[in-house]
């Protein structure tokens, strides 16, 4: 049933490996292999639902199983070996779990198979399972799908958080979140959205669909919209997992290059967002000797190469402002010019007023905070970014840098006004006691 | 060999649109809607079956027993005509969509239920 299980490392001497050592294998597991295994088990089952359960189940098969033969050298396989026999089993036995409406699964293009690494068990027709992640992440990704039902199928077939997990990251209850992946799945099978890559003439736009659904869930994890933690680890490390597999998938791509390194320049700053209260510390404070030099390397060395040939992408130009930043010895050193050239560009890729605010302060470390204040005011004048918490924050900084002390408290009540998260909400009414203490 | 399903492709426009529209964009209307036909067809789907609605304010509403003038939901942009369709999946029906003149507003894909 479940192939040839090799002995794990704790089973050498007959003894079986220790409990302890089973569960750990099976969560890391769970991480690393259920993308590749639910993706494998999806073409076979022909529905989400059905490959899901049969997931489920193989998992807990291998509680038992590893328990007592050893953790199989190569998990995933067996995982996805045992995932999908359940699944061609309960179709077999009951012709009623056959969905009426299956998931439209396109045949393999020759060549595309390739068996996960290690995988050397041949089993007939099962030897060679195809790397059907990316078919399940531009399907989870598909432009039909509101975003927020992209995100929240993402994180369930993709990476196997529980709809509770799911809805507490997003801070929905918890049947809303049930709902929305449910409603979600139906329409992907009602409307046919095919299990498949993307054509190469609509990979661009379904690429950047995938690749902004990832940096959301980056970005929802780094700073979170409410609650008292501002980095939820979980969810950024879901996300730069994430990027790394779509790296590792589509090693031709620029912008999965791009979004990697934006994700892990980011990241490298962890550690120093927040001072020993968990008070937010902004780039200006943050203490640069603790910033992870290992992942600024990793990150760093990715950029050249996603800038390379014709027009880089958004996530392109934004790892190399986020590698500007790392690189800078301090916030008054860092190379501005060379940032608000940077922002120019990606204004030119993606006008947004989010990457307008962004570059009125860089023009302001370059120029000045009254040459900021001025690009900041035409912003305010265009309305869009009327709900958004960084404007008035991003002004009342460049009030206080001026001295215009009445102004920036204004500013800074503004930004309070729109804030949820406890740690961004303490940092801002410190600064305004600190501007409405200050001396007239 | 994918088999085909169908999708309904509902054309939502600006009545005003055609009201005010010269003789020249009229025709130039009707002429791209003789030639989706045959872009459907290039494009390896199929019309089944298309047709033009007479305004909204042709319409009448009828809920429960009750007869009204006008149309079920008095909007900007309303249902003028509509295209059933074979395409190979959503992708595809899309790509169809794209095609679909709507010169005035827009077009909706909806994928026919099946039953049984």
């Amino acid at each position: 049933m479940t192939g040839s299980p090799r002995p794990g490392p704790g089973a050498e001497g007959g003894a079986g490996p220790g409990p302890g050592e089973v569960s750990a294998a099976i969560a890391d597991a769970h991480r690393r292999e259920w993308a590749f295994v639910l993706a494998a088990t999806a073409r076979v089952a022909g529905d989400f639902d059905l490959a899901e359960e049969c997931v489920q189940d193989a998992y807990a098969a291998a509680l038992t199983a590893w328990t007592r033969q050893g953790v199989p050298r190569n998990p995933g396989a067996w995982l996805t070996t045992a995932a999908r026999r359940r699944a061609i089993d309960a179709k077999r036995r009951d012709r009623v779990l056959r969905a009426k409406l299956p998931l439209l699964i396109e045949p393999d293009p020759p060549v595309a198979a390739s068996a996960p690494p290690g995988s050397g068990q041949p089993e007939g027709d099962e030897d060679v399972i195809p790397d059907d992640r990316l078919r399940l992440i531009f399907t989870c990704c598909h432009p039909a799908l509101a975003r927020e039902a992209q995100v929240a199928l993402t994180l369930r077939l993709v990476c196997g958080l529980t709809t509770v997990e799911i809805a507490q990251a997003f801070l929905v209850p918890e049947p809303t979140m049930a709902a929305r992946v449910t409603r979600a799945k139906k329409k992907i099978s009602a409307a046919r959205i095919a299990y498949r890559v993307p054509a190469p003439a609509e990979l661009p736009d379904r690429l950047d669909a995938v690749l902004t659904v990832v940096h959301l869930l980056y970005t929802t994890g780094h700073t979170a919209p409410g609650g008292e933690n501002l980095v939820r680890a979980d969810l950024v490390d879901r996300a730069i997992g994430l990027a790394r597999m779509l790296r590792a998938l589509m090693p031709d791509e620029r912008e999965a290059a791009g979004l990697l390194a934006l994700i892990l320049l980011t990241d490298a700053r962890r550690a120093t967002r927040a001072d020993a209260h968990g008070r937010l510390l902004l780039l200006e404070a943050q203490d640069r000797s603790r910033w992870d030099r290992a992942v600024i390397a990793e990150g760093t060395a990715l950029v050249p190469w996603a800038l390379r040939g014709g027009r880089p992408g958004r996530f392109a130009l934004q790892a190399a402002i986020a590698a500007l930043h790392a690189e800078a010895p301090s916030y008054a050193r860092t190379d501005w010019p060379q940032i608000v050239a940077l922002y120019d560009a990606l204004l030119r890729v993606w006008s947004s007023p989010v990457v307008a605010l962004n570059r009125a302060v860089a023009v302001a470390m370059a120029q000045g905070p009254a040459a900021g204040l001025a690009q900041i005011g035409e912003l305010e004048a265009d309305g869009r970014l009327d709900a958004y918490r960084y404007l008035p924050a991003a002004k009342a900084d460049l009030l206080r840098r001026l001295g215009r002390w009445e102004a920036a408290a204004q500013a800074y009540r503004d930004a309070l006004a729109l804030t949820d998260n406890a740690a961004e909400r303490e940092f801002l009414a410190r600064r305004l006691s600190e501007v409405t203490e200050a001396p007239a | 060999m994918i088999s085909m399903a169908e999708y309904m492709i509902l054309i939502f426009e600006d009545e005003s649109g055609y009201a005010t529209a010269t003789e020249d964009v009229l025709r130039q209307v009707m002429e791209a809607h003789n030639r989706f036909s045959e872009q459907v067809a290039e494009k390896g789907g199929k019309v089944v079956e298309g047709r033009a609605l007479q305004p909204t304010a042709t319409a009448t509403t009828i809920r429960g027993d009750v007869v009204t003038d006008g149309p079920f939901i008095e909007t900007k942009e309303a249902i003028g005509g509509y295209y059933l369709v074979e395409a190979r999946d959503l992708d595809h029906a899309l790509e169809i969509g794209k095609l679909c003149p709507a010169l005035f507003g827009g077009v909706e894909v909806r994928p026919i239920m099946v039953f049984g």
